[in-house]
């Protein structure tokens, strides 16, 4: 589907809501998701988000990025704040005080703010209905604080708080699957995406817009000066990532799953690992073990498309 | 020339030391972060509009002839474009002082 | 005008909360705070008040999610305690800071360890820097009247500022008394539709909660500071606006039989009800005793205080809270900060009293009454003492 008209760049909206001069580190694949989904949501978005990158490089007072309302309250909240939003706007919007409208109420935080601080802020938002959507870009460590692994830090990557040594490989942990703990909260809609992918990303935000109740993104966003890696290549690891079985694009829809970017022959791990400096240390057999694990992963999430479909007949 | 909005006296600050002028990030020329920039072909451009996706800056944009153009005020020079560009009509160009 | 029921205190701050016609609430139940929330969401659930209910996972998330309502521009309501309040510490600031409207209830509640759930200052004294504007109630009429003056204060133009109201844990959340209740038309005249300065606004986007680089954090700060103290004129005219409207007279520091008082003792909250007994007592004996009560705390009413206790020779204050290896009770400090260097500055006598729920009783007022009459009698003034502790503060029986 991504590769069916090259032309076909040329029908996503245009109109950006994150504007140039930004601060983002050269390269960065997180504000060019997060771009795309501003595109996608348009005009009648109010955003709230957590304390990280793409707080401090779109708000430097005096000085905003944002070209719609924008808030910043604390690291682990953007879905609290967000939801106190939505449901004040639904008051509002019920008791005549403010025309009914449509609008777009998008809570946002990186992979430390969504996994791990704010795990249980976006659990409470989802599980109580709100009409929004949160958004995870995960560049699989605390890039703002310098590189600190989280717990959607990938197995075997070095950071600065699990760093490859004589008797580790890096990071031990496997990470953390947090579409899936949303998924489990059985909201409308779940969804991978990847900015390397954008008819895919923006076709998913316009789904997570258009459904009633909360929608979770969890978006792919890859950082060339966390993961230690040229920033020309931010975007085509992003591919890389997909081909490989790394970061498999689905969706989940009303519990019903669906790879929208299927891989029917995996590109070999090590293209993946290779240009990034946070696995150079990770030897064959770990790598052929990293392998396995995620061909293991894909294998459970086809199960999960079969079954889900099953129903169906 | 972009200005850049002076510090202000508390006095003045916007209520709840707000922002109050969208997009005012515009002020900032990140394009000086830039050692090396790019150079489109335009001979070779297929005017596909992918270099515009891709770029985090959101800096180039596709003029009314069809060909893209970039906003130098602001690209970083991460080179995305070039290596996006499905016609590689695009290289990264040293820039001296 | 209405006439005066007996209610539950809590019961009748949830009804305070719903004739001002509040259009969220976000809140986390802790004891003693939970039959405020609970009667809310009754009155939610029969239609009786128009507001979105939501029940969050945590105090930290309701006063998250409390931030975005009032940033959307609908009037906010809460209430916390004690652990529910240090949780939402980090937030407390950051709503000051974006200046947003609404009102949190604290029902006074003893910070653990041990856990306890019975009344103090602890929760609310940790809690003096965070730029809200801070009021106590005495009785459940007051903490009635204040959630209703709070929302007008909290939304006045000059003001922009969250509001805490605190009444006492237990002591009074869990009293019946009787209560004059407004009706939502009554309240309406005095406390207009929330009109937002500004909000989160789709047709005049802004950005809320920038970040603060050092060159502007100091003046952000600064901003803060005059925010919480602009606010005390608008504050004491909203005051008299309330008695106009319904006959109850507030102001920042009250007094009570302090004419002529050699000693005052000063003190915030539900005790001064009992204290208020105990000064009838004595001066049927003919002690010349009376007391001064703080109702505005931040900001903190200075000249009124001074005004309060003009002429008295020894303060016996009483705290509910003291800093570990510090500086004793908090209002005591604070009262020194306003008369230190002051000529013919009275004597203070710092007591701290009614820890984690222990009952004060006349017992308590007479030994805090003999500590002061001993410097009032020329002894030199004794450092800060927790009475009531078996043991003894300072190793003494």
């Amino acid at each position: 589907m991504e590769k069916l008209n090259v032309f076909a760049s040329r029908l996503l909206p245009t109109e950006d809501f994150v504007c140039s001069g930004h601060r983002a580190c050269q390269g960065c694949a997180e504000v060019l998701a997060m771009r795309m989904v501003h595109k996608e949501l348009g005009r009648n978005t109010i955003a709230a988000s957590a304390t990280g990158c793409m707080e401090i490089i779109t708000s430097p007072y005096p000085e905003s990025a944002w070209r719609i309302p924008w808030i910043h309250v604390a690291f682990e909240n953007p879905a609290s704040v967000i939801s106190g939003v939505e449901a004040g706007y639904k008051a509002l919007m019920r008791k005549g005080r403010y025309p009914k409208r449509r609008i777009n109420f998008v809570g946002y935080g990186g992979d430390g703010a969504t996994a791990d601080i704010g795990l249980q802020f976006v659990s409470g938002a989802m599980e109580r209905g709100h009409d929004m959507i949160y958004v995870c870009y995960d560049n699989e460590a605390y890039m703002n604080t310098g590189i600190q692994r989280s717990s959607a830090t990938p197995f075997g990557a070095s950071t600065t708080t699990s760093p490859a040594g004589k008797v580790s490989i890096g990071q031990q942990t496997w990470k953390k699957n947090v579409p899936e703990i949303m998924a489990a909260h059985n909201i409308p809609y779940v969804a991978t995406a990847s900015p390397s992918y954008p008819f895919d990303l923006h076709r998913k935000v316009r789904k997570a817009a258009d459904v009633e109740g909360p929608a979770y993104l969890h978006i792919y966003s890859a950082c060339p000066t966390g993961w230690r890696m040229r920033p020309e290549l931010a975007v085509q690891i992003g591919r890389l990532a997909v081909e490989t079985g790394v970061f498999p694009l689905y969706e989940v829809e009303d519990g019903k799953y669906t790879i929208t970017e299927p891989v029917s022959e995996f590109r070999a791990l090590r293209d993946y690992l290779k240009p990034q400096g946070r696995f150079r240390h990770l030897t064959d057999d770990v790598i052929d073990d990293i392998e396995a694990r995620l061909r293991a992963e894909y294998r459970l999430l086809e199960a999960k498309v079969r079954m889900t479909h099953e129903e169906e007949v | 020339m972009p200005k850049q909005s002076p510090s202000p006296n508390w006095q003045d600050m916007a209520l709840g030391t707000a922002i109050t002028e969208p997009g005012s990030a515009k002020y900032q020329r990140t394009g000086d972060w830039r050692s090396s920039g790019p150079v489109w072909d335009l001979d070779k451009c297929i005017k596909c509009g992918v270099c515009a996706v891709f770029c985090p800056e959101g800096c180039i944009t596709m003029r009314a002839d069809g060909y893209p153009e970039a906003d130098m005020e602001y690209c970083k020079g991460c080179a995305i474009c070039v290596c996006e560009c499905w016609a590689a009509c695009i290289a990264m160009v040293e820039e001296k002082e | 005008m209405a006439e005066r029921k007996g209610m539950e205190v809590s019961i009748a701050i949830a009804e305070a909360a719903s004739v001002c016609d509040v259009d969220c609430i976000a809140a986390y139940p802790i004891t003693p705070q939970t039959h405020v929330v609970e009667h809310l969401s009754e009155i939610v659930a029969d239609g009786d008040l128009d507001a979105e209910f939501i029940p969050v996972e945590s105090e930290h998330a309701a006063m998250s999610c409390c931030c975005g309502c009032a940033a959307a521009g609908a009037r906010t309501f809460t209430a916390t305690a004690s652990q529910g309040l240090a949780l939402m510490h980090e937030i407390l600031f950051i709503a000051a800071n974006l200046r947003l409207p609404m009102v949190m209830v604290v029902a006074n509640r003893s910070l653990s360890g041990p856990i306890s759930i019975w009344n103090d200052h602890s929760d609310v004294m940790t809690e003096r820097d965070v730029g809200w504007v801070q009021v106590f109630a005495e009785n459940g009429q007051e903490a009635v009247d204040l959630v209703i003056m709070g929302h007008r204060m909290s939304e006045d133009k000059r003001i922009l500022l969250p509001l805490m109201v605190n009444f006492d844990g237990f002591i009074l959340s869990h009293m019946v008394e009787p209560i004059e209740m407004p009706t939502r038309e009554e309240v309406k005249k005095f406390l207009p539709d929330f009109e937002p300065q500004q909000r989160l606004d789709i047709d005049n986007p802004i950005t809320m909660g920038p970040v603060g680089m050092p060159v502007v954090y100091t003046e952000a700060k600064m901003a803060a500071e005059w925010a919480v103290r602009d606010a005390y004129e608008p504050m004491v005219e909203i005051m008299g606006e309330f008695e106009k409207e319904f006959g109850r007279k507030y102001k920042p520091v009250e007094t009570y039989r302090t004419d002529d008082a050699e000693i005052l003792l000063i003190m915030m909250g539900g005790i001064s009800e009992t204290a208020m007994t105990w000064v009838d007592k004595v001066r049927d004996e003919g002690v010349k005793v009376g007391l001064v009560r703080f109702r505005m705390w931040r900001p903190l009413p200075v000249d009124d205080f001074k005004k309060a206790i003009a002429g008295a020779k020894v303060l016996g204050v009483l705290d509910r809270h003291f800093s570990p290896g510090g500086p004793g009770g908090p209002m005591a400090q604070e009262i020194k900060y306003m008369l230190y260097g002051q000529d013919h500055a009275p004597k203070i006598v710092e007591t701290v009293v009614g820890l984690g729920g222990r009952d004060v009783n006349f017992t308590d007022f007479d030994q805090i009454f003999d500590r002061c009459k001993t410097v009032l009698g020329g002894a030199p003034v004794p450092p800060f003492e927790l009475i009531q502790v078996r043991g003894g503060h300072y190793g003494k029986a």
